[in-house]
């Protein structure tokens, strides 16, 4: 609104946003986990965010005052409400919405005047988590990100789209859409439709960049929807192909990753021969690079919130040093690109009346990004366990998913900012307590288990109707204790069956109606939309 | 049994003494013996116990399979090649059934 | 996150007494000595039900490849011919929930060798 206009623009300029003094003869622009948000957009980063093994207490998984107080950010600065979660709300209200490609496509411009060679390259989790995305399957943000022309992409979520039509987008996508770890499953041979790498000669330097797609993709999501491919991490794969690219004369080794943060540490440590790691998946917004090595790790954060620059000097085949910058896009103070907004909007108008009719109000601040749980999962929970009737509700811990702040309608699209997925149904079913333990326990290690190769990246699955305690050191089979059904007290019997909502089944022939319907009905009745503080999580060992 | 279908993958051309990796795939259901239909009747096992591949007449490998490979099993090694000659894959369903493929190969 | 279509057991689990008989009936009693036998795995399975598995022994005239946590532990016995161009073959397998992969290979000098990996399977969902 304009008061946060004012507010921001008293802190803040579109110079200073953008200022950055050039080096070498190098520019990478990364953006990434858009989630098909185009326009600005609140969101607010984790409070919770544990680091296990080795990464415990190291960035990312440093938030809140310690963060700021480890980057030197002040108080009440627009670097604190960009990164950090404290005093949300109220900073909100200050420095108003982030992101929009409108505003992203002026950022990018600037540089690019500044720097004509610059490659655009976009992590993946492009094509998903929007109201006109799932209706139009991709189109509206592959036809806005085109306006961009990036040089190459990687892949996570397009995949929920189907490989029919990932296929149909990829014969008309004009750049190159990278994927070293993407694999036909049936011959288990490099897949014909995705490179592994792509070179680009820029200003005299002969930079090769190499797709890492999301290695977990049929684990983490429904892989009947794609059964032709086999990701993995293919780290023994990097390796040969990152000898290749150099021996084809590549004096600058560029990953652009959808790996997650700790599993890009960790393939940087057993990778030799990458110099930049531009990160993706766990949408870690981090100010400076993280160097293993010789390699610097690059997190650009999500929603449109950020892009990166990265300046590099490259001489004789080697990286002699590097400048980087997270640019905040603040929606309040960089000018929108017409010819974006204008695509924007065109994409969006068929179905404005739809998805901005208001269904109700937040009262509280509502958002989704943590370890356990936050306030828009509990609305979700609470929408299950009403509307289908059921004891205990299990929310995918999915990290997408713009916050609403206290006062705010809710409409119909913000609904879908925090449900929309292909594979949407909200089941019903009967679980025993025994194999509800089982799958606390099963997530709980895709998160918490010491070696970032088996983490999986998303947060724990949220659950209403039911408290737990989790020590997220101990070995999976003993993180989780003291399960207890809130409803009575009593705690959670092995041997009895409950009656389980939950939605994003990952296996095939999941019934019911689609999550958005049965939020959208619980919002209703509720009118405006509370969002008290969530204790039925006890975590040890953080 | 109907509609089994092989597939080999077999280089065309290689020089003499090299190994080639030789891929192959059939389509068959590998039916465990561990599933259920829906009344709760236990499926009957139905696989193919046995895979050989040969050159010339000399076997490359044998394997004795059992109902933990997957449906459609799939097999890849590596054959020595000191001549040009003919590859012969053949596997043998438990049904008395035996697929047989062929693949050629010149040494030049 | 899975519905509950199926139940899986994912825990580890000990080595069964069938996983030992098969082991004594391709040794022949022989205790396998370590080094000589390499297996690949996934760390975690993309799908249980068909985990690629690469098994690798020079010189070895036979693998016997486990699946210690199966309801029957065998999987197969590849048999090397005086063609192969390497001891080394794979296959894809069924793995019934998170178990030890076992490889044991019967070696030129007829002593036996074994080698263990452990593969995740995982009930999946969620995500970033
Ligand atoms: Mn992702
Ligand atoms: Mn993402």
């Amino acid at each position: 609104g304009r008061w946060s206009r004012l507010a921001a623009q008293q802190m803040l300029s579109q110079d200073d946003i953008l200022g950055f003094e050039p080096l070498g003869n190098v520019t990478l622009i990364h953006m990434t986990d858009i989630h098909a948000q185009l326009t600005p957009l609140y969101f607010r980063e984790p409070e919770v965010n544990i680091g296990v093994g080795a990464n415990r207490g190291e960035v990312p998984h440093i938030t809140g005052a310690e963060f700021r107080r480890f980057y030197g950010i002040e108080d009440g600065t627009p670097a604190h409400y960009a990164l950090t979660y404290n005093d949300f709300s109220a900073l909100a209200k200050g420095y108003g919405r982030m992101g929009g490609l409108d505003r992203i496509a002026t950022v990018i411009k600037a540089i690019r005047a500044e720097r004509p060679d610059a490659l655009l390259l976009d992590g993946g989790d492009t094509w998903h988590g929007s109201y006109t995305c799932l209706k139009t399957a991709g189109q509206d943000v592959v036809d806005a990100m085109n306006l961009l022309k990036p040089d190459a992409m990687t892949f996570h979520w397009e995949f929920t789209l189907g490989s029919d039509r990932v296929h149909e987008i990829l014969d008309t996508l004009p750049f190159a859409a990278l994927g070293q770890n993407i694999f036909d499953a049936e011959w288990d041979e490099p897949a014909e439709r995705f490179k592994p790498y792509q070179f680009f000669e820029k200003n005299g330097v002969n930079i090769a960049v190499i797709g890492q797609a999301f290695p977990y993709m049929p684990i983490a999501n429904p892989g009947w929807m794609f059964p032709e491919y086999s990701f993995g991490i293919r780290d023994e794969h990097m390796a040969q192909m990152v000898q290749e690219v150099r021996d084809q004369g590549a004096d600058l080794v560029v990953c652009l990753s959808h790996n997650g943060f700790d599993v890009d540490k960790k393939m940087a440590s057993v990778v030799p021969g990458i110099d930049v790691i531009l990160s993706g998946h766990t949408h870690d917004a981090l100010p400076e690079p993280v160097v293993v090595g010789d390699t610097i790790v690059i997190a650009t954060g999500s929603n449109g919130k950020f892009v990166s620059r990265v300046d590099l000097d490259v001489r004789d085949g080697k990286m002699m040093g590097y400048r980087h910058k997270l640019i905040p896009i603040f929606s309040d103070v960089i000018a929108p690109d017409a010819e974006m907004a204008a695509q924007i909007e065109s994409s969006r108008a068929p179905f404005l009346a739809d998805m901005q009719e208001v269904i109700g109000q937040a009262e509280g601040l509502l958002y989704r990004r943590g370890n356990f749980n936050g306030s828009w999962d509990d609305v979700i929970c609470d929408a299950l366990l009403s509307e289908r009737e059921a004891e205990i509700a299990l929310s995918p811990g999915v990290r997408w998913g713009p916050s609403l702040i206290p006062g705010q309608d809710i409409t119909r699209e913000d609904i879908f900012g925090v449900t929309s997925m292909t594979y949407p149904e909200a089941y019903r079913t009967e679980m025993n307590g025994e194999f509800l333990k089982v799958v606390l326990e099963d997530v709980a290690d895709n998160i918490f288990n010491p070696d970032p190769f088996y983490q999986q990246g998303g947060d724990m699955v949220r659950v209403g109707g039911m408290g737990y305690r989790i020590d997220v050191r101990k070995p999976q089979g003993e993180r989780i204790s003291e399960m207890t059904l809130l409803a009575t007290g009593e705690p959670i019997d092995p041997a009895r069956n409950y009656v389980v909502a939950g939605w994003a089944s990952v296996n095939e022939g999941t019934e019911g109606p689609p999550i958005w319907e049965v939020v959208e009905s619980h919002i209703r009745k509720l009118g405006t939309v509370n969002s008290d503080e969530n204790t039925s999580v006890t975590v040890d060992g953080a | 049994m109907d509609n089994v279908k092989p597939r080999v993958k077999v280089p065309s051309k290689a020089s003499a003494g090299e190994s080639v990796t030789i891929k192959t795939l059939i389509s068959h259901p590998m039916e465990s013996g561990q599933r259920k239909d829906k009344d709760g009747n236990v499926i009957p096992e139905h696989i193919i116990d046995r895979f050989t591949a040969t050159f010339n007449g000399e076997t490359i490998i044998d394997v004795a399979m059992e109902p933990a490979i997957s449906t459609n099993p799939y097999f890849e090694f590596q054959a020595k090649v000191p001549e040009s000659g003919t590859f012969t894959f053949t596997w043998h369903d438990q049904d008395g059934d035996v697929y047989e493929e062929t693949g050629e190969i010149t040494v030049g | 996150m899975g519905a509950g279509a199926a139940f899986l057991a994912l825990l580890p689990f000990p080595v069964s007494a069938a996983v030992e008989d098969a082991v004594t009936e391709f040794t022949g009693g022989t205790e396998p000595g370590e080094g000589g036998v390499e297996l690949n795995a996934p760390e975690i399975a993309e799908n249980g039900n068909t985990v690629p598995v690469e098994v690798s022994a020079p010189g070895a005239s036979a693998i016997l490849l486990l699946a210690a946590g199966n309801p029957e532990p065998v999987v197969a016995t590849f048999n090397f011919g005086p063609m192969a161009g390497s001891q080394t073959a794979s296959t894809r397998i069924r793995l019934a929930k998170t178990q030890d992969v076992i490889a044991i290979a019967k070696l030129e000098d007829g002593s036996f060798a074994r080698t263990t990996k452990n593969v995740k399977v995982t009930i999946g969902g969620c995500g970033g």
